[in-house]
């Protein structure tokens, strides 16, 4: 593509945010794991796509479940991506971001809006979040919320565990989830732990 | 029905495109403007789109359309730059001015766009297929029908 054709469409991209157009901004970005996807709407961080997972189908899933209007808009996200390059070097442990909680719905978001109250370096049994979520015999359904949640690493689901401490499922891979247990002090560096 | 892609698939699809067209148009200043209201008047109407098949069409009706404003804001008329022989033969169109204008702006829109690619853009016809996502015949008759209704409504 052309030199004036990019720069066109950088000017675009900027008159759309200006007019309202924007409703869905993203960018990809670099992380200790791998590439990840960054999404909002004007109302706060709506997805983050994990390294395993495939950003094309995202952006699709976003444009039929929001709105067709997504647009590549780096700038958008540049708060999101600070926060997330200050705490993958362990120097953030509470991410103060807008969310748009839109992609879920019902219990799985009451779920996921418990788990957003786990402190760092903390975890909780998948139990304990099926309570707090208003049922406590929904352990499996709260099981599904996590592994449904569209804002992994900023709604901690990783800090999420079975009862007795074994690391249940992760969207990203248990070893990512390991990984995030070990930054965040709560599992020993030591493999097959 | 099918999903709408996201928009920033279809404008990097289909954005060199819209500006060669418009290049052709207008001229290489006046293009980056008719490029932004292109795609801004685009992206208003997208989620409302019924038909997503033909997005280079859809999307080159529009820009054809924000180049025939643009001509009659800067009161100008276009420059085709043709052939010489070609425009010798028959199927040729008088001096455009702003009657010839609004009569194609007032055109259905493969017409209308078949023949602002043609003597616009100065496009061949297998161009003009490519652009609107037909074949050549189709756009060989969206061009013959235009252009007889044009003479008909100028006559």
């Amino acid at each position: 593509m052309s030199v004036a054709t990019t720069t066109a469409i950088e000017r675009f991209t900027a008159r759309a945010s200006e007019e309202g157009l924007l409703d869905v901004a993203y960018t990809r970005t670099d992380s200790p794991f791998g590439p990840l996807l960054l999404a909002k709407t004007p109302r706060g961080l709506v997805r983050v796509g994990l390294p395993n997972q495939d950003a094309d189908e995202l952006l699709v899933d976003l444009a039929t479940r929001l709105s067709p209007r997504v647009l590549e808009a780096p700038g958008e996200l540049d708060e999101v991506r600070r926060e997330l390059d200050l705490y993958f070097e362990g120097k953030l442990d509470s991410f103060d971001l807008p969310l748009d909680w839109r992609l879920s719905g019902g219990f799985r978001q009451r779920v996921l809006r418990a788990i957003n109250r786990i402190p760092y370096g903390q975890t909780r049994s998948y139990t304990e979040m099926a309570r707090k979520a208003g049922n406590e015999r929904a352990v499996r359904a709260a099981g599904t919320a996590c592994g449904s949640n569209p804002i992994p690493l900023v709604v901690p689901c990783h800090r999420v565990l079975r009862t007795g401490g074994a690391l249940g499922g992760y969207g990203g891979g248990l070893p990512m989830k390991q990984a995030l247990l070990e930054l965040e002090g709560v599992l020993d560096e030591s493999p097959g732990s | 029905m099918t999903a709408l892609p996201p928009f920033q698939t279809v404008l990097d699809e289909h954005s060199a495109a819209v500006m060669a067209v418009l290049r052709g148009a207008v001229g290489r200043d006046g293009a980056e403007d008719c490029f932004q209201e292109t795609f801004l008047a685009a992206l208003r109407a997208y989620p409302k789109l019924e038909d997503s098949r033909n997005l280079r069409g859809w999307l080159l009706t529009i820009a054809h359309r924000k180049a025939i404003d643009h001509h009659r804001a800067n009161g100008r008329k276009p420059t085709p730059v043709a052939d010489p022989a070609e425009l010798a033969t028959a199927d040729r169109l008088p001096e455009p001015d702003d009657g010839l204008w609004n009569a194609v702006g007032a055109l259905p829109p493969k017409q209308r766009a078949a023949v602002a690619l043609r003597y616009g853009s100065d496009l061949p016809h297998a161009e003009i297929a490519a652009a609107l996502g037909c074949t050549p015949e189709a756009a060989r008759r969206s061009l013959h029908e235009g252009l007889k209704r044009l003479r008909k409504e100028l006559a």
